[in-house]
């Protein structure tokens, strides 16, 4: 009895340790999930990756299966380690047929921005699945994506995580919206060229962070990244300028105000330039609340505290 | 080459059509090299020893992943690029010489008759209003739109061109010259104003248009400009005699027999056809009208009966060699070709230049 039971267990142990020791491609089941356009994608093997898109790249990284992935594009930049350590396929409007088939993938996701269309219609007639995601600029379609492309790579259970806390994050940013009085009139400095900025307008990304982090786009009247004249720059006078900040150090913002229109502002005149790191807070993917938030924390630096304790 | 030109002062010189015949065999060996290293070279690392391969389980519809994909790259990748890059070339080449010879000034490329800044034009309009002002013709065309309005605006400039400066049924080279000159300028104001009125990824899409890349090769591509191809084959016996008669002058080739009102429309119009079909599959890619036609001279005399062909082989070898260096250079990205054509043509070019003078015919 007493070495019967044991035996059992022996058994049991070992057959635990062998399905313990199969590889994983095995236990991955061929599903069938519908991709942002509407196309139904067979999906198998998901262990070699090729992401197209900087915000795919940021939250396969988030999701922790930054190993699986193969390759990614040119405008993967966060993480940093990503263009480091990951064969390039290219900047993801002007993709190679034959580049992205090399890398011998099992999956490629891709934003559907991609490009040039021919290619993109050839990568989806190959045998490699080829996964196309949307691309939003609200919150509700952020939280969305990280849960299509968790669903992807069968990490539900991190994904509704991340996603959720995003959902959290932007609850919390419109709580705190709510409690500003006055909102601040806000430019957004894209770049400095030849004496002339060049603003964020209506319909930017730019325009998308401002909202978001409680402020009025002083340049709301042009549409688009925009030039504009020292003369214009003055009549929008903005009370805060946003810019984005390229190397390690303040000099740039000392260097913005040395353009007369930008100077005469009563942003320029009080110095209130707030410089940030440009994928932070123009990326739009997991990391967009809590930039919108060190944004906001920019602006109304009074704004009560309560909740701010927003995770990375 | 450097021998005939060092002992042409001691013996009479080589027979021009020796010479011409040898550039020919010269350039169609280099296209034959080209378009099998264009073949056999690629990302993936599938050879041309795969063909018999890929081509058996094309025929018996097999679903074997490895040979799908062998089959693909070959067959769907490969092939029609490798077809699309020697018509781009040849079309280029030959569109070249036909204008320098035309205009009798060695500096003169298809641009001067507005067929690239109306291609440009309409193609920048469809790449930003595609999804406003141009809906309709994105809808209707839908991945063809944008290769569709560049040929279709290069075409209606020189149309318009020719309307301008043809007067009592005679085309004068002269007006022509300058109306191309201010309409390019319009098309170039209104390019202008269409890129500062478009956001970021539509100027990046410019950008990358305005450098030429033959990634976009398909097989509808190939069957599009199939008709420019013929249409080449078919022209280019009929102004050899027309074009070696300008060389003279034009009232020099009056005097030869030449019908030259003739000539100057269909060498307009079939340089507008074969460039606004090159423009429309592989977006700008400068160089190859300009030099292919002088390397040509440099190597084989003005003849025209070796000028024209010689031309289209070089300028289809040039442009699928440049290809393979763009696609191999970054894998698995691949650079730009009109980058990689002017970064390796030009110092071919100045060094033959410097060699053996300006024109070739002293």
């Amino acid at each position: 009895m007493h070495s019967n039971g044991y035996r059992t267990l022996l058994a049991a142990g070992m057959l635990a340790g062998a399905i313990a020791a199969l590889p994983p491609a095995v236990t991955a089941a061929e599903r069938t999930i519908a991709d942002s356009g509407g196309r139904q994608v067979r999906i198998g093997d998901t262990s070699r990756l090729v992401s197209i898109g900087g915000d795919i790249t940021e939250i396969l990284y988030a999701l922790g299966t930054a190993d699986r992935i193969v390759a990614v594009d040119s405008t993967s930049q966060f993480p940093p380690a990503a263009l480091k350590t990951k064969k390039n396929v290219g900047y993801m409007r002007a993709l190679s047929s034959e580049g992205v088939l090399s890398i011998d993938a099992s999956l490629i996701i891709a934003s559907n921005r991609s490009g040039p269309p021919e290619v993109v219609k050839a990568l989806k007639s190959t045998p490699v699945p080829y996964f196309e995601v949307g691309e939003d600029l609200d919150p509700a379609g952020i939280a969305k994506k990280v849960r299509l492309i968790s669903r992807l790579v069968e990490r539900e259970p991190a994904g509704e995580q991340l996603a959720s806390r995003i959902e959290h994050e932007f609850q919390t940013l419109s709580e705190l919206r709510s409690a500003i009085k006055k909102p601040a009139r806000t430019l957004f400095v894209f770049n400095v060229v030849n004496g002339r900025a060049t603003v964020g307008g209506a319909d930017t990304s730019a325009d998308a962070m401002l909202k978001l982090a409680g402020a009025v786009n002083a340049a709301a009247s042009v549409t688009g990244f925009k030039p504009l004249s020292d003369e214009a720059v003055v009549e929008l006078a903005p009370d805060f300028i946003v810019t984005m900040r390229r190397t390690a150090g303040d000099h740039d913002t000392g260097q913005l105000l040395t353009m007369r229109g930008l100077a005469a502002t009563p942003a320029g005149a009080a110095k209130r330039v707030i410089s940030m790191d440009g994928l932070y807070l123009l990326g739009f993917g997991p990391r967009t609340p809590s930039a919108a938030l060190d944004l906001m924390r920019a602006l109304y630096p009074d704004l009560p505290s309560k909740r701010v304790e927003l995770g990375r | 080459m450097q021998r005939a030109a060092a002992a042409s002062p001691h013996r009479p010189p080589i027979d021009r059509d020796i010479l011409g015949r040898r550039v020919i065999a010269g350039g169609a060996l280099a296209l034959a090299i080209a378009l099998f290293l264009s073949l056999s070279i690629g990302a993936t690392g599938i050879t041309l020893a795969s063909l018999p391969r890929a081509l058996s389980a094309a025929l018996a519809g097999s679903e074997d992943p490895v040979l799908m994909r062998e089959q693909l790259v070959l067959l769907d990748i490969r092939l029609p690029r490798a077809i699309l890059g020697m018509f781009v070339g040849a079309a280029l080449g030959v569109a070249g010489t036909m204008m320098q010879g035309l205009f009798r000034n060695p500096l003169a490329d298809p641009g001067i008759i507005g067929v690239s800044s109306g291609a440009a034009l309409a193609a920048v309009a469809t790449i930003a209003l595609g999804n406003s002002l141009a809906a309709p013709l994105t809808r209707a065309f839908g991945i063809y739109a944008l290769p569709f309005a560049a040929f279709a605006g290069g075409f209606v400039t020189t149309t318009l061109l020719v309307a301008i400066a043809g007067r009592h049924g005679q085309v004068m080279i002269g007006t022509l010259l300058l109306a191309g000159i201010a309409i390019g300028a319009i098309a170039g104001a209104l390019t202008g104003l269409i890129a500062y009125a478009s956001d970021d990824r539509e100027l990046r899409d410019l950008t990358l248009w305005s450098l030429g890349s033959l990634s976009g090769a398909s097989w509808p591509k190939v069957a599009a400009i199939l008709p420019f191809a013929l249409a080449i084959v078919v022209v280019l016996p009929l102004v050899i005699r027309a074009l070696n008669g300008f060389l003279l002058g034009e009232a020099e080739a009056y005097h030869l027999g030449v019908d030259i009102e003739r000539t100057k429309r269909l060498v307009i119009l079939t340089t507008a056809a074969c460039v606004g079909a090159a423009v429309a599959v592989a977006g700008v890619v400068g160089f190859v009208g300009i030099v292919v036609p002088h390397l040509v001279r440099l190597l084989a005399g003005p003849d025209h009966r070796f000028v024209l062909p010689g031309s289209a082989l070089l300028g289809a070898a040039l442009l699928l060699s440049a290809d393979v260096i763009a696609r191999m250079l970054v894998r698995p990205a691949e650079l730009p070709l009109g980058v990689v054509m002017a970064a390796i043509g030009a110092p071919v070019f100045l060094h033959l230049v410097l060699r053996r003078g300006i024109g070739g015919v002293e």
